[in-house]
């Protein structure tokens, strides 16, 4: 900056000019060059920085979901022929995750061993849906969207059934499949 | 020898400008705040842009005191709210003042935009001074959810679900949409982290940027003047018209055209202050715990609208609007200045633009009305809280009232209201003989439809004919129940 600005000055008599001169073809072409490497270097150097940047930011692009069998406990818990508002520790959670990490599910035991796990999140917008034991039937307080026992759509928004966990009896404990939650984009968490 | 006073100010005048000397301070001053503005734009009608910004600060201010005490983590976020609320010496005022601060920063800037908008003023050459605004706009309601967040209560978790489930229905990378807002699989320590983050840093540090680019605006391009009916812009002679003005009743903004904008300030200050003490801040409602599913989650003030067009809208075109909704509009109001960039200023000649604010601003408040009272939404304690009228039992039979119990409880109520009492997502049924026949009823309450679930596995045989007889009872005073004539003319045959 500063040299360039003493090339524009106005020539004074004390000095010899450079100004009026034409560039050194030489001198132009190393601060040319400089400038590349410059740059060039700077390039380099915001990629270092800016790469792991993105990746790190952007890390949930290039991740998988991970998923894993957790336990809502004994089958016992839950009586036959019952929908019944079931929880466990999402098995991927951080230790200040608090209670948001507890994570609650509708658990509706068929008989024996015959279970539908629904997730709690409606299917319209993720409200949190409620059981209605007397008209057997679950509704969103959200946006008023109803679901029959088994799930499937009965009235409003939503635009399809309760999403469902993937269930299996195992030592007398009822596992799940969780771990996500569910939305459109993923119906099976 | 001079007297002391003198000698004092002298000595000042002296350091003043031994910095300005090095600062420059008078020529700043003098080219921002005395930069002359056209006498008619010292107006009421223009002073929401510097409330607005006058709103910002505020929130600026009293959000770094919030964020003194405040912990961004879900463990402990609520109990620091709490502690804020309850215990923090003046807390509740902060929280109450960040809180109605940014309610007067939203609207405000919507008054701002209208105005803008009705007079013209984003039409040449003042494109890039609209669309910095239409990016304040975007980032101003990114404040406002990104806040309403950070006050993570029930109603914080369970609309970080809302925004994943409108993300998990974009085409393709739904579900990595999902996992980049909630910086994870599900609504945790991240999610709160990366809003805290958005909130206190990205956007704000974004909105000072942009409002430096929208004011430096105005300096550049100057603002616009009080539009005239007859006055209309062309590209070719604005600049010199408006150069003209300038030099004809042109005023130095400070101290000749900002007396409106510093009484506005001192009015919304103490509007702000006023709803503050008045009525508190807002929550925290219950803990951010999932596993409490009594929730009625519903956003603030400001997103209401949204709310209920989520509501409202058919399903069919749901994911469409909500997606594409947003990008349409935004892609209009980009535009605007291109297409519609000459011509008349003044509303007065704008019947069009008239009745587009108009309706516009019919149209959220009374989706904002719908959504604050929800009718949509079905009464979830109304089957057990709500008591029946004496003169919805009095004189029936032992099988009406039993089919009264039914109607009770299997939560019908929940969505019916009789005479008013109840949910309003169905039809009031204190009328409902009027309108449906003894095998109309029947048929609805076993097969649904219309929006109701059918109840036909639900209830008994017996049930059924309870409460349909019971509900043939439900008329008013005097008016036949309703009657198919299909039947009659048969009899008559």
């Amino acid at each position: 900056m500063n040299h360039e600005n003493e090339n524009t000055k106005p020539c004074n008599e004390s000095k010899p000019c450079a100004c009026s001169a034409a560039p050194a073809p030489e001198k132009s072409t190393r601060r040319e060059f400089m400038l590349k490497i410059g740059f060039g270097l700077n390039a380099i150097a915001g990629a270092a920085v800016g790469i792991p940047l993105l990746g790190y930011a952007l890390s949930s692009f290039f991740k998988g979901h991970e998923i894993a069998w957790v336990s809502l406990g004994p089958v016992d818990k839950f009586p036959e022929g019952k929908t019944r508002l079931g929880h466990f520790k999402n098995p991927v959670h951080r230790s200040w995750d608090g209670s948001t990490a507890e994570i609650p599910c509708w658990v509706r035991r068929i008989s024996g061993d015959q279970f539908q796990v629904f997730a709690i999140n409606c299917a319209h917008l993720g409200c949190p849906v409620r059981w209605f034991e007397q008209s057997k039937l679950f509704m969103c307080p959200c946006h008023g969207g109803a679901y029959y026992e088994n799930g499937d759509h009965a009235a409003g928004p939503p635009p399809r059934g309760l999403f469902t966990y993937e269930f299996k009896v195992q030592d007398g404990q009822l596992l799940i499949l969780a771990g996500a939650l569910p939305t459109l984009a993923q119906p099976n968490a | 020898m001079k007297p002391p006073l003198k000698k004092l100010s002298d000595l000042g005048m002296d350091l003043f400008n031994w910095f300005d000397d090095r600062l420059h301070v008078k020529k700043i001053w003098d080219s921002t705040a005395g930069h002359h503005v056209p006498q008619s734009a010292g107006s009421w009608f223009y002073v929401f842009g510097s409330a607005t910004l006058l709103c910002f600060m505020m929130q600026l201010v009293t959000g770094i005191m919030l964020a003194l005490v405040y912990v961004p983590s879900a463990d402990e976020a609520y109990a620091t709210l709490e502690y804020l609320t309850y215990h923090q010496q003046l807390g509740w005022f902060l929280r109450a003042v960040h809180y109605w601060g940014s309610n007067f920063m939203v609207g405000i800037m919507l008054l701002h935009m209208t105005q803008v908008y009705l007079f013209g003023a984003y039409k040449y050459p003042r494109e890039i001074t609209w669309i910095s605004g239409l990016i304040l706009l975007v980032l101003t309601l990114g404040l406002a959810f990104t806040g309403q967040v950070m006050r993570f209560d029930e109603d914080a978790y369970w609309g970080l679900g809302i925004g994943a489930a409108i993300m998990g229905r974009v085409p393709f990378i739904g579900q990595q949409l999902v996992d980049f807002m909630l910086g994870g699989q599900i609504i945790a320590s991240e999610t709160l982290s990366r809003f805290f983050a958005l909130h206190v840093f990205v956007l704000p540090g974004s909105v000072i940027a942009i409002v430096s680019l929208h004011l430096r605006m105005v300096l550049s391009k100057g603002i616009n003047e009080y539009p005239v009916p007859g006055m209309v812009v062309r590209r070719q002679t604005y600049d010199k018209e408006y150069a003209a003005i300038i030099k004809k009743e042109g005023v130095p903004f400070f101290p000749k055209a900002i007396d409106k904008d510093i009484i506005a300030a001192a009015i919304v200050i103490g509007g702000i202050v006023t709803c503050a003490c008045v009525f508190g801040p807002k929550g925290p409602s219950g803990p951010p715990d999932p596993l409490q599913i009594n929730a009625s989650p519903a956003p603030d003030f400001w997103f209401l609208w949204i709310y209920s067009i989520a509501a409202l809208m058919p399903e069919q075109i749901e994911t469409v609007a909500l997606l594409g909704g947003p990008a349409v509009i935004g892609l209009i109001l980009v535009a605007l200045p291109f297409f519609n960039g000459t011509g008349e200023k003044s509303w007065r000649r704008r019947p069009v633009a008239v009745l587009i604010v108009l309706l516009t601003w019919i149209a959220l408040g009374m989706l904002t009305y719908l959504g604050a009272t929800s009718p949509w939404s079905p009464v979830m304690n109304a089957w057990s809280a709500q008591s029946t009228l004496d003169a919805q039992i009095l004189h029936r039979s032992p099988l009406q009232l039993q089919g009264a119990v039914v109607l009770q409880y299997k939560q019908c109520r929940n969505c019916h209201s009789i005479d008013g009492l109840g949910g309003e997502r169905g039809p009031d049924l204190s009328d409902v003989s009027m309108r449906l026949t003894r095998p109309q009823l029947t048929r609805q309450v076993v097969q649904g439809g219309g929006n109701m679930p059918a109840y036909g596995q639900n209830l008994s045989p017996s049930e059924v004919e309870a409460l349909v007889d019971y509900m043939a009872t439900l008329v008013p005073a005097g008016v036949p129940p309703a009657r198919d004539f299909t039947l009659q003319k048969k009899g008559k045959n």
